[in-house]
């Protein structure tokens, strides 16, 4: 098997906020065309350590790094266009225009039709049939005529995934696709994750509250704990972790469950 | 998508009939202040539309939008005042008031739309009031607050002529608009009056958008002024007042924000309003303060029907196809069933 390069890297990563330390000394690398899941107990960092990794945050320390190149100081802007999508846990989409549509424009800015004012816009078929594809990766093919502030929470969900996906980045962080969604919405969702992971095609990091979801889906599997990468693994090696265990699975979890 | 592009023809070619009508009403009709009334529709249709770009297609506020207007009316009368009134320096009057009307917007674009919507809002209005300063102070050039009458050149004397012209740039703006906000660019527009950050975060330069949209939207408002001055062939410092920006929000809130057809029927609506309300005061002496009725009809309309007249019908009629859609749906898979 040829080893799997590594795309994106943090070196010591560390935020504090006044004098609470959110991120403490993280260094990950997550591997190319892999699954890697961040868990953690809610206050764990997991959202942090996303919103440095896709520059919404700037660390107090440590350095990222995107295929070797220091990106630390980079716009989010700027590591979109390189490559790093990321959705948040918030919806947001555009709700009054019809689901086709959102996914047509971030199809259209990947392919750089930004000023094209001369052109009717469905002079493009292109962009059309390719956010069609896009709905269908996503599971809402059906539903593509419809406005979006019409859709169900987790629909809204698919639909930013395929909004993400449509921008084309090399590696996807996703936080919480099923954060406030109803129990029957969740499998839908998963279905949508695990389609996407077929493809093969991209990285990968999904932020996951609920362990039990994500271990079959994951190659690898991250656990933050207060702020400090606890273990990492195949999920077989995290679930016989004992240090997981007693923090996570055990104490806290048992803690936050009551 | 077939049926899309059926009902995109069927609505140019209701637009182009209706056109068409109003092309042949000067030979028809022969009353000279209905024709008057008439193209001061067409006149602030142009205005109203050039105001929803902002409003209802980007989601700027502005109030100073009378600015571009004043602008276009005064560029025109002062070329025509300086010179011989013929039809060269028309073209010259036209191009001084484009260019003006671009450099402002284009400053106030970049000066003004950093800032978030009330903010953009009262900035303008601030403007838009130093404008009308300006032309009443700077007595020489603009003749103060009395303004002053011109003579226009003798093609426009003819009021066939003058209602003609008025329609065709009316017509060419709709339909050159609609291509407008149905380009690539026109539905990021739209994307950015929905959502500002999440179209940053899909990579477009929101600040380069406004912009742009605002230099169209001024433009084509100066152009309304040039009209406006050439169909009275008089202009006073009343051109930049907030009245007329007030009026562009009111017909494109009342006809369909959204939309381009909307303002073009909020403008006949209110001026034809204004012209019989105004004559009712005999009757009663509330009509003569037609705009308290109005105030209140715009009240009702933005609780009753937000999305104006057009928006409200083009609404019926989506709905309308839906549910024919579904009904074929629902028959198709009957078949499959038996």
């Amino acid at each position: 098997m040829i080893p799997l390069e590594t795309i994106l890297e943090s070196k010591g990563l560390s935020i504090a906020f006044g004098g609470h330390i959110a991120v403490n000394q993280i260094s990950i690398s997550i591997l190319e065309k892999q699954f890697t899941s961040v868990i953690g107990p809610n206050g764990a960092g997991k959202t942090t350590l996303f919103n440095l990794l896709s520059g919404q945050l700037s660390p107090t320390a440590g350095k990222i790094f995107f295929k070797g190149q220091d990106i630390t100081s980079f716009s989010p802007t700027d590591r979109a266009r390189l490559g790093i999508g990321r959705s948040f846990q918030i919806t947001n989409v555009f709700p009054n225009l019809t689901v086709l549509e959102n996914v047509r424009l971030a199809v259209q800015s990947q392919a750089k039709v930004r000023y094209q004012i001369f052109a009717h816009y469905k002079h493009y078929k292109q962009f059309e049939e390719k956010a069609l594809s896009l709905l269908e990766t996503v599971l809402l093919n059906n539903k593509a005529t419809v406005i979006a502030s019409n859709l169900a929470h987790g629909e809204k969900r698919k639909l930013e995934i395929a909004m993400l996906l449509a921008l084309e980045t090399e590696v996807l962080l996703l936080d919480e696709p099923t954060a406030g969604m109803s129990i029957e919405e969740v499998p839908a969702i998963l279905e949508v994750i695990k389609k996407i992971k077929e493809q093969g095609d991209r990285t990968i990091v999904l932020i996951e509250h609920k362990m039990d979801m994500i271990l079959d889906l994951s190659d690898e599997v991250m656990v933050l704990f207060h702020g400090e990468l606890l273990a990492r693994g195949t999920p077989a090696e995290i679930m016989d972790n004992e240090k997981v265990q007693s923090a996570y699975l055990g104490g806290s979890y048992d803690e936050h469950l009551a | 998508m077939q049926q899309l592009r059926l009902n995109f023809e069927k609505s140019t070619w209701i637009y182009l009939v209706i056109a068409s009508l109003l092309f042949i009403l000067p030979f028809m009709m022969s009353g000279r202040s209905i024709m008057f009334l008439v193209m001061q529709i067409f006149i602030f249709g142009i205005f109203a539309m050039s105001y929803d770009l902002l409003l209802g297609y980007t989601g700027i506020v502005s109030f100073g939008h009378a600015m571009f207007f004043g602008i276009g009316a005064y560029s025109i009368a002062i070329v025509f005042d300086l010179n011989e009134p013929t039809m060269f320096y028309l073209i010259v009057g036209v191009l001084i008031a484009v260019l003006l009307a671009a450099i402002v917007s284009f400053v106030v674009g970049i000066l003004t739309l950093r800032l978030k919507s009330h903010f953009y809002a009262m900035l303008t209005l601030a403007l838009a009031g130093l404008f009308l300063v300006a032309a009443e102070k700077w007595r020489s050039v603009t003749g103060g607050a009395d303004g002053f009458t011109i003579s226009v050149p003798e093609f426009f004397k003819d009021r066939t002529n003058l209602y003609l012209v008025c329609l065709i740039v009316m017509v060419l703006f709709f339909f050159g608009l609609r291509r407008f906000t149905n380009s690539p660019l026109g539905r990021v527009l739209m994307a950015i009056r929905e959502n500002e950050g999440r179209t940053e975060s899909l990579g477009y330069k929101v600040l380069h958008y406004k912009v742009i949209v605002s230099v169209v939207s001024g433009v084509v408002a100066s152009i309304a002024g040039v009209l406006y001055m050439l169909s009275l062939r008089f202009v006073d410092t009343s051109v930049f007042a907030t009245e007329v920006t007030l009026d562009a929000l009111l017909m494109t809130i009342i006809g369909g924000v959204g939309t381009l057809v909307g303002p073009i029927i909020g403008a006949a609506l209110i001026e034809f309003a204004h012209h019989w309300l105004s004559d009712l005061s005999d009757v009663h002496w509330i009509f003569e303060r037609w705009i308290i009725l109005f105030g209140a009809v715009y009240i009702l309309a933005v609780i009753f029907f937000p999305k104006g007249i057009a928006g409200t019908i083009q609404e019926l009629y989506r709905k309308k196809r839906k549910k024919r859609q579904d009904n074929k749906e629902i028959k198709s898979e009957d078949k499959m069933a038996g």
